[in-house]
């Protein structure tokens, strides 16, 4: 989204400005809050608490502290981060567990927000741990929705209670917890029906169940890309049923994901999970510093440096950032990196951690797809290892053997070749803006100095 | 006459029925958007910049859109520059009229039907907007005109998608074609044009599974749907319908551009507007891209789909606003007698 993307990178131009300085005046701060505080509107954080949060960063960011540090620019941008990571509640929030089995969970929400996919990947997460979680269908108004769960069920092998869709909610529930007493299941998730929050017949509804089977949990699923209204929503289902926690859905899309920050602030609630993909394991514990960093559109270091120490070897990292550094990349090393990038998980969650993501994806050449991804291999597999070394001596006989090679055109060999070049240079960039976070050290198990190489 | 007048006219020349639809489920997001504007103006008797700005978060509040607010604020200080206002009660008509500018459309809101053979409408859209919800309404709505209708269940990824059609297909009385889930949605669509120009149906309705619109595999799948669709029946699909969220912010620009890129969008389906939601997201993306809004979803009840009119959308949503003008008009009137 041009318009997006736009205000990310006049944010990271701001922060940019920001840094370079040696001394920051009170109307430099005041311009970079204008910069954050659209951002964030962009990003769907509700109007109020942008305006609760800017005048907190401006109180701390135009006292002494600032003022007197020898780069404010960074001063300002932790500020701002660290600020934002309170607000969404610090450190991660686990589950509520009862003393006396099974814990209870209760889902609610919206229409469409993803509850009962939400159910059954909640129900998937703590098999995981080696739980047996019943799951009760109390959805009796959506078409097929008791259907859908016992889809859900039969995929993970987890047991559904279900009356059929004549049943009375409260009584499913009621019912369904005495099963799972009865089968020693030792959690127990109960997915309701969508509702309006203004819709008081059915907000009563499941006030009953609540009062009825006094769940543990009372999580509310959210959907990531809800714009301002999210707050309003939020804060009548918690008045309602006093919720213990939020669950975020969809969060695999392109959005900033700013209801998230909202709904945290006006409830007060923490944001226990998130919901990142299709797949019925893509449910993560949510983590407030790295929300942050995505709704300020400057990437997810964090988590794509833990991807990365899982999957690549230290050793060879450390020689392909010195590599870089020195421009001394080659074709080989960028087959190899596609490699350990490919262990990574997928190409296009990848790319979305990555700071300055806005930048990158304007230009043209850079399309995230992996069907291209195997046709750059096919052109980098057919180079003799000289030409893979030594990129400059491909003249034009050379590229049209390596398209006839790789069942490519000569105009892909040269896209491939401007794009090498184009990459160089952006991983130089990198490894010194990756210089700058390793030192940070926010996580000292990362090891000193981690830096990653690849772009 | 004054605009507004000329706004209540020629909603009055429309049904009635229609009318009390659209201002039954937009009460919420209209009294609540009318009453924050109006007591803005009551409360900041003058213009300034904090005047400005309460604006500026009232109209971002309804997810209009920052960058639609910016140019809108922009073009009232030039207004108010060139004709000298200075009380914020004089700038009220000035903004109710920029306002309505903004969400009203000379376009055409209609369904592009054939008058003869098979029209198919393929709807497209992220997870949990409602597109299936929309289908079976749509069919309900095509049914009771007499028309011959057919739904293709292409969600054939979603646990119990292929079962909510169902359920659809027989409360309406429609027939709904279908393979296993898990199968090839393009075979299923495929399977779908044959059986609507065997059976000469009238209007094909495509499912289609939800995806989010930065997953390229997911988006090709979409778009060889809609290859397939081109392909069997010539100028199909006559509508491709993207189905919106009222309460979705921002993204819903990134949205429309995606799909529109893969599948040619013609037009928004703008579902739950009955919530507290403002869906000032039309105006943002009215004014990002050019695509209609044809139907939006009022209530549950399988009659509250309707088609959009953004006469009748304005006059719901600024109900508060024109009532105001129109106390002063006459007002107005009695002292110039």
């Amino acid at each position: 989204m041009a318009a997006f993307e736009g205000l990310s990178s006049r944010l990271q131009n701001v922060f940019g400005k920001l840094k370079g300085k040696g001394k920051v005046s009170e109307n430099d701060v005041k311009d970079a809050m204008r910069e954050v505080r659209l951002a964030l509107l962009e990003a769907d954080v509700n109007f109020k608490v942008v305006k609760d949060f800017i005048n907190k960063v401006k109180e701390k960011a135009i006292g002494q502290d600032v003022m007197e540090s020898f780069t404010p620019g960074m001063v300002i941008i932790d500020i701002v981060n660290k600020e934002l990571t309170s607000l969404m509640g610090e450190t991660q929030s686990k589950l509520n567990k009862s003393n006396k089995p099974p814990t209870i969970i209760m889902m609610a929400g919206l229409q469409g927000a993803g509850k009962t996919t939400t159910t059954g990947k909640l129900a998937k997460y703590l098999q995981k741990q080696n739980h047996k979680p019943l799951l009760i269908a109390a959805d009796i108004y959506r078409p097929a929705a008791i259907k859908q769960l016992q889809i859900l069920g039969e995929q993970i092998d987890a047991p559904v209670f279900s009356l059929g869709d004549k049943a009375n909610p409260v009584d499913i529930a009621k019912q369904g917890l005495q099963q799972a007493k009865e089968n020693h299941n030792d959690y127990v998730i109960i997915d309701t029906a969508g509702r309006l929050h203004i819709d008081e017949e059915l907000m009563n509804e499941l006030k009953e169940i609540k009062e009825t089977v006094k769940p543990d949990e009372v999580l509310l699923v959210v959907d990531s890309m809800t714009g301002q209204d999210a707050v309003n929503v939020a804060e009548s289902f918690n008045e309602q049923l006093e919720l213990t926690g939020v669950v975020l859905t969809k969060l695999d899309g392109d959005t900033r994901g700013g209801a998230a920050l909202s709904v945290k602030a006006v409830t007060g609630k923490p944001i226990k999970f998130a919901a990142m993909g299709e797949k019925i394991d893509a449910l993560e514990p949510f983590y407030p510093d790295r929300m942050a960093s995505r709704i300020l559109g400057m990437g997810d270091m964090l988590s794509l440096i833990e991807k990365a120490q899982t999957n690549i070897d230290e050793e060879k990292a450390k020689e392909m950032e010195r590599k870089m550094r020195k421009a001394e990349f080659t074709f080989e090393d960028f087959l190899e990196q596609m490699e350990q990038v490919r262990n990574m998980g997928p190409l296009d969650q990848i790319m979305d951690m990555m700071p300055g993501m806005g930048k990158m994806k304007n230009m043209k050449n850079l399309n995230v797809d992996e069907k291209q991804l195997a046709r750059v291999e096919a052109i980098v597999k057919s180079m003799t290892t000289e030409e893979k070394r030594k990129p400059e001596i491909l003249n034009a006989s050379r590229r049209k053997r390596i398209a006839l090679g790789s069942g490519t055109s000569v105009k892909d060999v040269n896209r491939l070749l401007k794009q090498f070049e184009d990459m160089k240079k952006m991983m130089k960039q990198f490894s010194t803006m990756m210089g700058g976070q390793g030192k940070k050290g926010k996580k000292p198990k990362l090891g000193k100095g981690f830096k990653f190489p690849f772009g | 006459m004054s605009f507004f007048k000329k706004l209540k006219d020629k909603i009055s020349k429309k049904t009635e029925e229609v009318t009390t639809k659209f201002k039954e489920g937009l009460s919420k997001t209209s009294s609540s958007f009318t009453e924050k504007i109006e007591t803005l103006v009551l409360r900041r008797k003058k213009i300034d910049e904090d005047f400005y700005e309460e604006l500026e978060e009232i109209l971002i509040g309804a997810d209009v859109g920052v960058n639609v607010v910016m140019d809108l604020i922009d073009e009232l200080r030039t207004e108010v520059r060139k004709k000298k206002i200075e009380d914020a009660a004089d700038l009220q008509p000035v903004l109710s009229e920029k306002l309505v500018e903004l969400l009203s459309g000379k376009e055409d809101n209609s369904l592009n039907i054939q008058e003869t053979g098979l029209t198919v409408i393929l709807f497209v859209g992220v997870n949990g907007v409602g597109k299936t919800t929309t289908i079976g309404k749509m069919a309900h709505r095509f049914n009771s005109e007499g028309k011959k209708v057919l739904l293709a269940a292409g969600d054939t990824f979603r646990a119990g998608a292929i079962e909510q059609l169902e359920v659809w297909g027989n409360r309406v009385g429609v027939d709904v074609i279908k393979q296993q889930a898990g199968s090839d949605p393009a075979a299923v669509i495929f399977d779908a044009l044959q059986a609507a120009k065997k059976r000469e149906a009238d209007i094909l309705l495509c499912d289609t599974a939800g995806r989010l619109q930065n997953k390229t595999n997911l988006m090709e799948e979409l778009n060889k749907i809609y290859r397939v669709i081109k392909r069997e029946v010539p100028n199909a699909p006559h509508e491709v319908l993207l189905v919106l969220d009222a309460t979705t912010g921002q993204n819903a620009l990134s949205q429309a551009k995606l799909f529109g890129e893969k599948t040619g969008v013609t037009g928004l389906v703008l579902t739950k507007l009955d919530g507290t939601a403002k869906g000032g997201i039309v105006v943002a993306i009215r004014n990002g891209m050019d695509i209609p809004v044809k139907f939006v979803g009022l209530g549950e009840k399988m009659d509250d789909l309707q088609e959009f009119d953004s006469e009748q959308f304005v006059h719901a949503l600024f109900a508060g606003l024109i009532k105001d003008e129109e106390e002063r008009e006459e007002a107005d009137e009695v002292s110039e007698e």
